[in-house]
């Protein structure tokens, strides 16, 4: 298609936005750690699909949005976009003619990438093998099929413009700052949301139910935080998917093998630095639920009878394979969806090159009702130094329904 | 109407331990490797829940996780005199299916063989002279020395995390290990596991007879561990469901605990499971493998050129497929002549039943390795002289489950039924625990495997008929043990035993033991072996065999520590035959 790329060229001359010659190595290498850091292919790529030629289905409070196609096909990915048009996109959430994109697409943080890196990732885009996938990009029921609704949206909750370094902080703090505020779009999914669906600024990084997961508290506190965790610890649970008392799993599994585990060491670092120095912002620890309480007693023996084999009798569990429970912040979360659903479904660990075993948890759904549930969650949440609120049975139930047990090809046979 | 795949640089039969080793290794040299694996895919993860897998109907009764006599089963009979009948239920042994194979539901007891099991023939020959050796007897040397093996096991046990004592550290002899072991280099990866009162009865009875004990190396691990691929396992639990489950708790090694999760990140690698090899295809020479040829679950089938194979598939059906795609010559007892089925050898169980009158073994706590062995009597560490008999045991307390379905003894007597066979139950259960001899078998004229001449698979293949009995020699030998054993049970305390010898024709009913070993035997003559010493065919030099089919005879002692060790030691022979093809071994 020698052709095309010669009107492209053209194109590509005339709006003069090109600073970066597509056939560079150096920045499509560049973009691609960006696209990596950016973790495009988690939300372009849908299951089983081709890598970043888009049609996951985000499922959104106001309804299914499809993922574009971001390989470059001229018919259905952006093959005929400009540099210009990409980094209007990144920084404007806007389509290639103009129309508005939804905030599914993260620009609120990507309005904080430097042109310099959107360009080198349209640059590193470019130099994919174009897909041909078109993707029905009109799911959103009415009214939020119109896309002109945006333009309120924006005025309310959008704040356009770069990323502006803290003098009072180090650089690798800044760059920190960059990447998680920016690019890594850590808040879309660990900041709570208002009614609209756009990230409380106000409580950023505290904390939020996201696709029927608790994305803990990734602030610096003691309680819910990272504030027993250290910089290492940071680094390493991001680099290898695990530390001495967790393991990456649900969405962040991905997170960690698509994305975290691939970006450089010096750049984890910059993200951990930041997340421990930009402080703490948890809710008031609430009161422990006593041992005599009925709850504690029967989770005690279901955890006794079900669980302690694997995570011991004390909660410190095995390294590298059963997360840790004892003094744990994911098990004090405020919300404790993650836990109890693991218990409903099972969850397989993150698995990366230093720490490639993937380990599972098996489902107990199909053993356990709402109430032993609860149960089991609530013991866990207070007891070997946890203290978090007790689990509602109800919360259980509502749950259960929402999240489809586990395709086990044992209990299928 | 066979379709022919793209070509592939090694072809691996069979997704066990050897086939995922070897996969593993050549694919991350970048090479395009493929393994192909009759059964299905499994991994801890998908398949062995802990809430399901302690299932003793499903798996241990019903064989949920075993090869199934539909898919392939053999003939049987004990001597060539008679006609072989199928096997229409697995007993005596149980094959393994799927990925991952015997790996899965194997016990984990992880041997090395002494260092004189390799040269046996010599050995014997040098200290008793040609008088001892058993009439019509095919025992040989390897052609491999325990030395040669030491860094191969030494790369297996670490691979597998085994849980050990060493008894021989440089030569140097290590309190509480086994004085009888060869030189090792280094001690276990991991420590023993905790044994229960009856290893302890046993340990302070046999040393007063003065004997050895010490704890089995274990691949049911004592503490977490993560191998040197980057694989971690769990603490084993005890919970007693090893042989014939998958484990549920990363606590048995195995290749889905040890090898898959590496091999799966292996750009290069490719599994085809439900994938059945019906052939090893040979070029015009006869002397080249070409690829394989096999059928998928639908039926198709489908040729796949390799430059290299690797028959990876269990040592009974990695006979099978060279007789069935005439790689060696097959053996004819009535001649003497060929190679391929020759040396099909097993292994001996004798040992004494121990009734306490106040004892609680809490035998449910157990687990496929848990025990404590003596080596007194094994290969040639005893004066064979006033006894008459080629070969030894390991003699062993060990308790590897109490499952309620299938561990119930009771004392002889005890009706099979009603209320006085539940009352023997109840009282028995805390109160029994056993000493045993597992026995070497030496191999024979008329112990072989070869084609049935009446049945055949679904396929229209001609099923493997095995012709195998134990012989006088094996019978002395085990009977005598189990005397051993009795003297040890009596000193451990008990207040009756019941001596269980070798008696009877072989019978493939009772479940006995999964260790087949030979007929495609390891070997310095190509008269007396199918492969040459570095598991390379005489005849077609790009296949390779792995498995305890290379094995001459057998030990006093399981496969799976030398089986792991051989395809290390393999390996690198393969590396070098990749750099430069053609026979590794010159006549």
């Amino acid at each position: 298609m020698r052709w095309r790329s010669a009107i492209l060229f053209a194109a590509l001359a005339v709006i003069g936005g090109a600073k970066a010659d597509p056939d560079n190595y150096v920045i499509a290498r560049r973009g691609r750690a960006l696209a990596i850091a950016g973790d495009c292919v988690a939300c372009h790529t849908a299951p089983g699909g081709t890598p970043l030629a888009g049609g996951l289905a985000l499922a959104t409070p106001f309804g299914v949005i499809m993922t574009p196609n971001i390989t470059p096909d001229d018919a259905t990915g952006i093959g005929r976009w400009t540099k210009a048009e990409f980094a209007r996109a990144m920084h404007e959430g806007r389509g290639r003619n103009g129309a508005y994109l939804y905030p599914a697409f993260p620009y609120p943080y990507f309005a904080k990438v430097t042109r310099e890196d959107t360009d080198a990732i349209f640059d590193y885009l470019r130099t994919l093998d174009p897909v041909s996938n078109a993707v029905n990009r009109r799911t959103l029921p009415f009214p939020f099929s119109v896309r002109a609704l945006m333009i309120g949206w924006n005025s309310l909750f959008f704040k356009p413009g770069p990323f502006v370094p803290d003098p009072q902080h180090s650089p690798e703090f800044n760059r920190g700052a960059y990447l998680v505020e920016g690019l890594g779009h850590c808040g879309a999914c660990h900041t709570p949301m208002n009614a609209f669906g756009a990230n409380k600024a106000d409580q950023f990084l505290q904390g939020n139910r996201i696709d029927e997961w608790t994305a803990p508290d990734i602030t610096n506190d003691q309680q819910s935080g990272l504030g027993k965790w250290s910089v290492d610890e940071v680094v390493q649970y991001l680099k290898n998917g695990q530390t001495r008392t967790t393991t990456a799993s649900g969405p962040m599994r991905d997170v960690v093998e698509h994305s975290t585990s691939k970006m450089s060491e010096a750049d984890l670092r910059a993200i951990a630095v930041y997340l421990k120095e930009r402080g703490a912002a948890g809710g008031p620890v609430p009161a422990s639920v006593p041992a005599s309480d009925p709850r504690m007693q029967v989770g005690e023996a279901i955890f006794v009878d079900t669980c302690s084999a694997c995570h011991t009798r004390n909660g410190a569990g095995v390294e590298h394979l059963f997360p840790r429970l004892a003094d744990n912040a994911i098990v004090r979360q405020s919300d404790p969806t993650t836990l109890v659903r693991i218990i409903l479904t099972g969850v397989r660990g993150a698995g990366t090159d230093v720490f490639p075993t993937s380990p599972a948890m098996p489902s107990f759904g199909y053993r356990l009702d709402d109430n032993q549930v609860a149960a089991v969650v609530t013991y866990i949440r207070n007891s070997w130094g946890n203290t978090a609120s007790p689990v509602d049975a109800e919360l259980v139930k509502t749950l259960r329904s929402h999240v489809a047990g586990p395709v086990e090809r044992s209990a299928a046979q | 109407m066979v379709r022919r795949l793209p070509r592939k640089d090694v072809v691996i039969v069979g997704l066990g331990w050897t086939g995922s080793i070897l996969a593993y290794e050549l694919s991350r040299t970048g090479l395009e490797v493929v393994a192909i694996e009759r059964g299905p895919w499994r991994d801890t993860a998908t398949d062995f829940n802990i809430g399901t897998a302690p299932d003793e109907l499903r798996y241990a009764v019903r064989h949920d996780i075993f090869l199934r006599p539909k898919q392939e089963t053999l003939t049987m009979r004990n001597n060539p005199s008679q006609t072989a009948l199928p096997i229409r239920k697995w007993g005596s042994f149980l094959p393994g299916n799927g990925v991952g194979g015997a790996g899965v539901h194997w016990n984990g007891q992880t041997w090395r063989f002494l260092p004189d099991d390799f040269r046996i023939r010599s050995h014997m020959l040098e200290r008793y002279g040609e008088g001892i050796f058993p009439e019509n007897h095919h025992i040989q040397d390897w052609p491999v020395s325990y030395d040669e093996l030491e860094p191969y096991y030494d790369k297996f046990e670490y691979l597998a995390g085994i849980s050990g004592k060493a008894g021989n550290v440089k030569g140097r002899i290590q309190p509480g290990g086994n004085p009888f072991e060869g030189a090792r280099d280094r001690d276990y990866p991991t420590p023993p596991m905790r044994q229960g009162y009856a290893q302890e009865l046993f340990t302070k009875a046999a040393s007063g007879l003065g004997l050895h004990p010490f704890p089995r190396p274990s691949a049911n691990i004592s503490v977490a561990y993560t191998n040197p691929y980057g694989c971690s396992m769990a603490p084993c639990t005890y919970c007693g469901f090893c042989e014939r489950f998958g484990c549920a708790n990363y606590s048995k090694a195995s290749p889905q605990t040890c090898v898959l999760p590496v091999l799966v990140r292996q750009p290069t690698f490719e599994a085809r499971t439900e994938c059945e090899v019906t052939k090893v295809n040979l070029a015009g020479d006869g002397k080249t493998a070409t690829g394989v040829t096999y059928v998928d679950a639908a039926g198709e089938e489908w040729e796949q050129p390799a430059d290299v194979v690797l028959v990876c598939a269990y040592a009974l059906f990695n006979v099978r497929l060279l007789l069935l795609s005439g790689i060696g010559k097959p053996y004819d007892p009535a001649s003497n002549e060929g190679v391929v089925g020759r040396n099909y050898a097993y292994q001996t169980g004798s040992g004494s039943t121990a009734f306490f009158e106040d004892a609680k073994f809490n035998s449910f706590a157990a687990a496929g390795s848990l025990g404590v062995a003596a080596d007194d009597y094994n290969s040639d560490n005893f004066d064979h002289g006033p006894h008459g008999f080629v070969g030894g045991a390991s003699i062993t307390s060990a308790h590897t489950n109490g499952r309620p379905i299938q561990f119930h003894p009771t004392p002889q007597g005890t009706p099979n039924w009603g209320s006085q066979w539940k009352k023997a139950v109840r009282d028995t259960y805390q109160r029994v625990t056993s000493v045993g001899a597992q026995g070497s078998v030496m191999s024979y004229r008329n112990n072989y495997l070869d084609l049935d001449p009446t049945y055949k698979d679904p396929l229209g293949r001609p099923l493997m008929r095995m012709t195998f009995d134990y012989q006088d020699n094996e019978r002395k030998m085990a009977n005598w043990m189990a005397d051993r054993c009795d003297e040890v049970a009596k000193a451990m305390g008990a207040k009756t035993t019941q001596v269980n010898r070798l008696v009877g024709p072989w019978s493939v009913v009772p479940y006995q033991s999964t260790h087949n070993t030979g007929g495609a035997v390891m070997g310095s003559d190509p008269k007396t072996s199918v492969l040459n010493r570095y598991l390379q065919s005489w005849d077609v030099s790009n296949v390779f065999v792995m498995g305890a089919s290379a094995f001459p005879q057998n030990a006093g002692y399981n496969p799976t520590g030398t089986v792991g060790a051989l395809t290390y030691w393999s390996l690198d022979a393969i590396k070098k035959y990749l750099k430069s093809p053609g026979p590794l071994v010159q006549l």
